[in-house]
């Protein structure tokens, strides 16, 4: 009998390009450690576990300890990368909040498997919310990429980057949405698309979904200006209230409860600055289930139509008040 | 007496030292305890021995300062017991005596339960039971990988060891063969509602130990030379790290307070009471007129 022929985690996925990316940035970052609880092959870790063994610590099924562990070993002025599946990041929440949050420790948390993207293994498994429970957490910065490339350069900042953060990679082979030249800034949001009609607020995978959205929109004469809210936390309020001003309604667009993640980061940062409407696309406060991520999206609400018909909604409320 | 009992009976420099820092630690914390009108004078009172020894003689944080990165590090996991902590790092002279006494203030630095922002010497900060212990793990991992030559020490109550991360940071410790890692249990039996026994059973508590792979040693919690005995061996056990399971007394040192359970919690404490306490604990008329003032 041969050996069973394993799922490696895709070339493509944000998980790979942040496994590759932590570990070419760890040449010259001798501080960088990474922490693993016995799924580097799914978290894109194995990179860096062969590149640096001597920076990589196995903690097994143990996310708790590992977590606060991480912020022991912060305080010794090394920089952990710990990381583990977003679900289990929750499980290990409290942690993160005292031992690392609470303690002001320079501890980068970096979850793989977020979201409906996380197909088959299902509802227990597909963790919608993260970006909410990390967010409510006083000084933790919350990201969440679009791509690859911004995974890439996102990893890089955040290691550059003095203080706890929280961040999102994904399972599922994402869609390209950058070419070279991207520059990614910690709590600054990209006007991928310009438009005056609406404005569609995109975090993570729902990001290539809105610039889709965008090109349906424009073929019914609809000028949509497309956003990547790559960092939940702080959110870019500035722009926020600018896509506010210039397109008087907006649509947020996240693989994650429509409760307290990108889509409640925006309406509070409108509600304080310029009120409008704003639909929420995402996942309605249901847990998920067991199939492939682009049947979920399109089962649950977070494909490129439905951000469109979301779009159709907030320009509706913008004209009749 | 013969020669030698008056020899034995002699206490070296050492634990002189350790006995008088273990006394002043118990009545700042009785006193910071009663300004504060709440705080868990129980557990403060059963670790202060352990403290003591520790502080007194095994860390080395010269001139405590907590910037130092070669300095030992000392981690109380049982956050709870904030009090004691305070008040040896004043016994100790690393901080004034208002730091015990302004204890659970609004506007100070002696919050609740430490926290390594208000007070560096906290190391980390503590208060939801097992963090503690995994953060000292982690600080250990960190300064042998960084080639530090210094050790880490953390105190667990024992009723935090009913919490899994505990267990998660046992495990890992040995399998990482950590031996600049010591961890103390402040083992009074008692916790928050009732005997450890009638809540959750512990025991046995150093065969669990010694199946995770540590090397344990019980002692006598109150005694200084057995703790600074064990605390010495912990140090040469160079395979893996050490356990000390401290065999101590809840409220250690006031009559009334000494086993029982109502003494865990966070109490108000009268005034009679606490003046009899702090006589029971030695403490002298100016300063008991000078902290319940």
């Amino acid at each position: 009998m041969s050996a069973p022929s394993l799922i490696a985690s895709s070339g493509d996925s944000l998980r790979e390009a942040f496994g590759k990316a932590l570990t070419a940035a760890a040449e010259t970052r001798k501080r960088v450690v990474a922490l693993d609880a016995d799924i580097a092959g799914g978290t894109g870790l194995h990179h860096f576990r062969k590149a640096h063994p001597d920076r990589f610590f196995q903690f097994g099924i143990a996310e708790q300890n590992m977590m606060a562990v991480a912020g022991g070993m912060a305080a010794t002025g090394l920089v952990p990368v710990v990381t583990t599946f977003a679900v289990f990041c929750l499980r290990a929440i409290e942690q993160a909040r005292l031992s690392i949050a609470y303690a002001k420790r320079n501890v980068k948390i970096v979850a793989s498997h977020p979201g409906l993207d996380v197909g088959p293994d299902g509802g227990s498994a597909q963790a919608l919310e993260d970006l909410a429970a990390f967010r409510a957490i006083p000084g933790m910065t919350v990201i969440s990429p679009a791509d690859s490339t911004e995974m890439a350069l996102a990893t890089h900042a955040v290691l550059d980057f003095a203080g706890p953060v929280y961040m999102r990679t994904g399972r599922s082979p994402a869609r390209a949405v950058y070419g070279d030249g991207h520059v990614f800034t910690i709590g600054k949001g990209h006007i991928l698309r310009d438009g005056g009609d609406v404005t569609l607020i995109a975090c993570g995978v729902e990001v290539a979904r809105a610039r889709e959205a965008a090109d349906l929109l424009a073929r019914e004469g609809i000028d949509a200006r497309v956003v990547n809210m790559a960092t939940i936390k702080p959110i870019d309020a500035d722009l926020v209230a600018k896509c506010a001003r210039e397109t008087g309604a907006i649509v947020t667009a996240e693989d994650h409860n429509v409760h307290g993640g990108l889509g409640g980061a925006v309406a509070e940062a409108l509600a304080a600055t310029h009120p409008c409407p704003v639909e929420f696309v995402g996942v309605r406060d249901v847990f998920g289930e067991s199939g492939e991520p682009d049947e979920l999206a399109e089962k649950y609400g977070l494909t490129a139509p439905h951000i469109a018909a979301a779009a159709h909604r907030a320009i509706q409320r913008k004209r009749h008040g | 007496m013969t020669l030698a009992a008056i020899i034995d009976a002699a206490p070296t420099p050492a634990v002189a030292a350790a006995t008088a820092i273990a006394a002043r630690t118990r009545q700042l914390a009785i006193a910071g305890i009663y300004r504060a009108g709440s705080g868990h004078p129980g557990g403060a009172m059963s670790c202060a021995d352990i403290l003591a020894a520790l502080y007194a003689c095994e860390l080395n944080i010269p001139g405590g300062n907590a910037d130092d990165p070669r300095r030992d590090r000392f981690v109380l996991s049982k956050g709870h017991a904030a009090p004691a902590l305070y008040a040896v790092w004043a016994a100790m002279g690393y901080v004034a005596d208002d730091v015990p006494l302004a204890l659970r203030k609004m506007n100070t630095t002696s919050q609740g339960h430490p926290h390594v922002l208000d007070l560096p010497l906290s190391e980390t900060s503590t208060g939801s039971l097992g963090q503690g212990f995994s953060a000292a793990l982690g600080m250990a991992m960190g300064l042998r990988l960084q080639a530090i030559p210094a050790r880490v020490y953390t105190l667990l109550g024992d009723g935090e060891c009913q919490e899994g991360e505990v267990w998660e940071a046992a495990m890992s410790a040995a399998h990482h063969k950590v031996a600049n890692l010591c961890a103390l249990v402040d083992y009074n039996k008692l916790q928050s509602d009732d005997r450890n026994a009638n809540i959750m059973g512990l025991e046995p508590f150093a065969a669990k130990w010694r199946a995770f792979g540590w090397h344990a040693v019980e002692l006598d919690g109150h005694d200084i030379p057995s703790l600074l005995a064990a605390l010495a061996e912990a140090a040469a056990h160079a395979a893996g790290p050490t356990v000390l399971i401290c065999h101590t007394i809840k409220g250690k040192g006031v009559s009334w307070m000494e086993d029982q359970p109502l003494w865990h919690g966070s109490v108000k404490m009268k005034p009679e009471e606490t003046r009899d306490a702090l006589v029971q604990l030695g403490a002298g008329d100016a300063d008991i007129a000078a902290w319940m003032a």
